[in-house]
């Protein structure tokens, strides 16, 4: 098996780790790197777990390979607090009982993450379409939605938003 | 989930990959979004051997409109696709189309260019395209070669494309004079395919007749498909709600869906002609100039 060496950047720090090419992106960053915060829950596309920002978008990691991250910027929910603070959405998930098990919990908050840096203000609808790729077996996604709700709240509330929202690269 | 062993290259140009695939021949395979092949490949259903991928070829994400044409990039992202407001307004059948493949996260990666490369009669892109009368281009070793979308799925899960071609572009005719399109998917759930879905695209004239018409089938045949004798049952005449109900059970008769966890055969043959009927009212009140 012929392994390649992969140049990319992952919460801030370079890293260069060796991956065989038909390892997937999520194996590495739990495995070989040791983010285990990236979860894995069906590894078939759908539910979402494994999500992760590549050069900023939200995607999911199990669907692609490690070797195609090469020279990317990826963040992953460890990537999210900044020195301690969580960051809004993170805030948001603690504050509005955003979650149960907490097995979704870092794809969501990677995917609503995401939004609330393209989209300012949200409706409902638009949460609920933007999260539709990560699926929650608990909370019915009410809190979710108050979660991602509140963290908008925070982030208009607070003098310079666009600092707030950090992670995600 | 673990994909079978191979061999994986990044490719910085079309003559590269082509090259790469002159080489490799059948066992090599193209990579672009991922969003099918990776899937595939950890069921193991599809082991290539080699892996071309073209990620690293630049100029291929683009949605222009010129030569009387709209014109798009095959590594142009389903994301992309739902964000362009020249497809938002202009091609709203596209819009519609693009929304509903799988979920966002997954059309932040999934290309145009694999949607339709892939023949899946699952896809999404495929009816429309066949809907909009689109062209495929193909570069090869030769240069490019242009398809028309009604030959581009010659067989189950099969593309026109040779092995040593790659799908560059693919081109939409600008829309005429009153015209409108309208792509309507049922699905159990956001990410699943089609239970069934019809794509329809027509002109009228100024007296209401409908002068051409396309209409095209995702999940419900073995290959892509047009519904043909319901497009020719609506052209030359008024599109009364008669003519609405008569084509769509047209439609419905010419599908040929199979049993599965999605519904019995009988159920998705009735679907077709609900949304067939729905997609052709849709479209209908677009070319008269409204927008739903």
């Amino acid at each position: 098996m012929s392994m390649k060496t992969v140049n990319f950047t992952i919460n801030g720090e370079a890293k260069s780790v060796q991956a065989e090419s038909r390892q997937l992106l999520v194996h590495c960053i739990r495995e070989t790197l040791g983010l285990t915060g990236t979860h894995v829950g069906c590894e078939t596309s759908h539910c979402g777990a494994c999500t992760i920002h590549l050069d900023g978008e939200p995607v999911k990691s199990c669907t692609m390979f490690a070797v195609q991250a090469e020279g990317k910027s990826l963040t992953t929910v460890e990537g999210l607090a900044i020195g301690g603070t969580l960051n809004p959405v993170q805030e948001g998930f603690w504050e509005e009982h955003g979650l149960q098990c907490g097995f979704c919990t870092p794809g969501m908050m990677m995917t609503a993450t995401a939004l609330l840096r393209t989209v300012n203000e949200p409706t409902e609808t638009e949460i609920r379409e933007a999260i539709s790729g990560n699926l929650c077996r608990c909370t019915g996604y009410v809190n979710i939605v108050k979660a991602i709700q509140y963290a908008q709240r925070k982030m208009h509330a607070t003098p310079a938003p666009e600092a707030v929202l950090q992670g995600g690269d | 989930m673990i994909p079978a062993s191979f061999e994986y290259v990044v490719a910085h140009s079309l003559e590269e990959t082509v090259g790469l695939l002159a080489k490799h021949g059948s066992d090599a395979k193209i990579l672009s979004g991922g969003m099918s092949l990776i899937p595939a490949m950890k069921l193991r259903l599809a082991q290539p051997v080699f892996i071309v991928d073209v990620n690293g070829v630049s100029g291929l994400e683009y949605i222009r409109e010129e030569h009387g044409e709209l014109r798009i990039g095959a590594m142009t992202r389903e994301a992309a696709l739902e964000r362009s407001s020249l497809v938002k307004h202009g091609y709203p059948i596209l819009f519609e189309t693009a929304k509903v493949i799988a979920d966002p996260l997954v059309r932040n990666r999934a290309t145009i260019g694999g949607n339709l490369a892939h023949a899946d009669p699952a896809n999404d892109h495929p009816a429309t395209m066949l809907a909009l009368g689109a062209t495929i281009v193909a570069h090869g070793p030769h240069g490019d070669r242009l398809i028309p979308i009604d030959e581009f799925f010659p067989s189950f899960f099969a593309s026109a494309l040779e092995p040593d071609e790659v799908l560059t572009e693919i081109r939409i005719p600008a829309p005429s004079v009153r015209s409108g399109g309208a792509y309507i998917k049922f699905e159990r759930k956001v990410g699943d395919y089609a239970i069934a879905a019809v794509a329809v695209n027509l002109t009228l004239d100024d007296h209401d007749t409908c002068i051409a018409a396309r209409i095209g089938l995702t999940n419900v045949t073995d290959v892509p498909a047009r519904a043909t004798s319901a497009e020719a049952s609506l052209v030359g005449h008024r599109i009364t709600e008669q003519a609405i109900a008569d084509a769509s059970r047209l439609a419905a008769h010419e599908s040929d869906p199979k049993s599965d966890l999605r519904g019995s055969a009988e159920y998705k043959r009735d679907l077709v002609r609900v949304l067939a009927g729905r997609a052709i009212g849709r479209a209908v009140s677009r070319a008269r100039g409204g927008s739903h």
